[in-house]
């Protein structure tokens, strides 16, 4: 049984090591010939005519993702507790299948849904509507489930012996959540938290469809951005040599940014607990 | 339980990723036949190959990509049997011989509602470099245009840059898409947008209702029809490229992609089959 499970845990991680060998070995081409400064300090990003300015897409997915986490943590939080403390048993359970059912929809969905619906209507409010905010709203549809879920889950395994013992001590039930509840689940809700940035960084189609893609930092919500997720998927099907090599580059820095949002969750996590 | 979902998800998509970028394992056919080149004729030629694969037992079409250059090359030096090139041969190439397959065209798209019913040639240049900004600049309502844009690589944005003589990184972009069906479906909802795809799918697309309209270029109407028959200026042929007379099973699958077994395959694709003119 052990030698089972270190091998299936023992499969996981070198699937990790692999994806990152072989990202590292498709960008190789790119990072010889170009240096990393020129990622960094080009004009623009147009590999057709060898300019590779990929800051504008880290900015891009860091505002995406910062901003639907900003949006979705507290309306999934708050979900949670509403299903947890204050729904009646009937009305939690469907709130409760209603949030799970968002979680199964298909990115997709949601991107044809933001591209047919939510950017006529902000174009209304500012063209293009192809924007930031764009994908802000789509993104935080998509992991406010995954936050709701979690912290949803995390609040119930709080030992209810607590929560009596509070109930005994006349805490009222906010009193109780705030002191008691919350900071017994924290742990499970910042998993949670982390699982949904990793998604939001990560997303391709939906963002891929709203966001407009243009490469520039934003100076508002309503500019268009591009991702380095989105930048992947619209340019890898043609692209060849440099172009193809520097894509993978911004699949490396993706990955990249991954492990730094994780490592520095580790870390919090450790201080939490020492 | 949902954070298993989540997970799946990741490894799917991840899965998904890295098989895209493997081709398949294959075994050893008695006959084989390479095709490389244009990354637009790529697709329509994989899809004959396995029509035709099909229909041959025994046979094997290999497709890869990599520029209608190479395809160039490729068909010189015999590393390939076919060449797809994806523009009308130049004078440095006559040694080739070319066979069209298929036309394809690039119209320039506007929201069904837009009152502006042509523009010349120069006018689009300068939307598209933001020099015009308003579409009251150019006859229509007072509001800021849109420029839609194809993303890098894209054999649309290739044609559309030669044909209006402009650099990718002169354009100012306000959306950049990928494929064709994402182009309508922006400029559809977005009364003040200007895009350009393919003519196939946007003739398709507005007769099916969808509000965009395509603008005439240099007069000329853009409909398929234009395309065919060669007067629409924004086109191009998509060439098979052989160094000689092709014989054997080159010339059977060069006749059978410009057969009509294949029309379909080639609509689908939002080409222009080729007909006797």
């Amino acid at each position: 049984m052990l030698w089972l499970l270190c091998g299936a845990a023992g499969i996981a991680a070198a699937l990790v090591l692999l994806i990152l060998l072989f990202l590292s070995a498709e960008s190789w081409p790119a990072l010889r010939h170009i240096s990393i400064g020129r990622f960094l300090n080009d004009p623009s990003w147009n590999p057709g005519e060898s300019m590779y300015k990929l800051t504008p897409m880290l900015s891009g997915t860091l505002y995406a993702a910062g901003g639907a986490l900003l949006l979705a943590i507290p309306l999934g939080i708050a979900s949670a507790l509403f299903i947890a403390y204050y729904a009646s048993p009937r009305g939690a359970g469907i709130y409760r299948h209603l949030i799970e059912l968002l979680a199964g929809i298909p990115s997709v969905v949601y991107g044809f849904w933001g591209l047919t619906t939510l950017v006529p209507l902000i174009n209304q409010l500012h063209p293009p509507g192809a924007s930031l905010l764009a994908g802000i709203l789509v993104l935080t549809l998509m992991i406010l489930p995954t936050i709701a879920l979690t912290a949803h889950a995390s609040l119930l395994s709080v030992p209810p012996d607590y929560l009596r013992g509070a109930a005994a001590l006349g805490i009222s039930r906010w009193g109780m959540i705030r002191g008691v509840a919350l900071p017994a689940a924290k742990t499970g809700i910042a998993a949670g938290i982390i699982l949904a940035a990793g998604r939001a960084i990560g997303e391709t189609m939906a963002v891929l469809m709203v966001t407009g893609n243009v490469v520039q930092h934003a100076a508002s919500l309503f500019d268009p951005i591009r991702t380095l997720a989105a930048n992947i998927a619209l340019e890898m099907p043609y692209a060849m040599g440099d172009h193809r090599a520097a894509l993978f580059v911004s699949g490396l820095t993706l990955m990249l940014l991954v492990m730094m949002l994780w490592s520095v969750a580790a870390q919090l996590g450790r201080n939490r607990d020492g | 339980m949902k954070i298993i979902s989540a997970i799946h998800y990741m490894i799917f998509t991840a899965a998904l990723f890295s098989g895209s970028g493997w081709s398949q394992p294959v075994n050893a056919a008695s006959q084989k036949l390479v095709l490389t080149g244009a990354s637009t004729i790529a697709p329509l030629a994989a899809e004959i190959g396995r029509r035709f694969e099909s229909q041959h037992s025994g046979t094997r079409i290999d497709v890869q990509t990599g520029g209608s250059a190479r395809g160039i090359n490729d068909a010189r030096n015999g590393t390939a049997d076919i060449g797809m090139v994806s523009r009308p041969l130049k004078p440095q190439e006559q040694d080739l011989q070319a066979h069209t397959i298929a036309w394809d065209g690039v119209g320039i798209i506007l929201h069904a509602s837009n009152p502006v019913a042509a523009l010349s040639r120069q006018q689009i240049a300068d939307i598209y470099t933001g020099k015009i900004d308003n579409w009251k600049i150019v006859g229509g309502r007072d509001a800021p245009i849109t420029v839609v844009n194809k993303a890098e690589g894209r054999s649309t944005l290739e044609l559309f840059l030669a044909y209006f003589q402009l650099k990718n990184s002169d354009i100012r972009p306000h959306v950049i898409i990928g494929d064709n069906a994402q182009g309508i479906k922006t400029v559809a909802g977005n009364s003040n947008a200007v895009g350009y795809v393919s003519i196939g799918a946007a003739e398709y697309e507005a007769g099916h209702g969808v509000p965009i309209k395509l603008l005439p270029l240099d007069g000329i109407a853009a409909t398929v029809a234009n395309v065919r028959n060669g007067t629409f200026p924004l086109s191009r042929p998509l060439n098979l490229v052989t160094r000689a007379s092709p014989e054997g099973l080159s010339r059977e699958f060069i006749d059978f992609t410009r057969s009509k077994q294949v029309y379909d395959l080639v609509e689908a694709q939002y080409f222009v089959p080729v007909s006797i003119r």
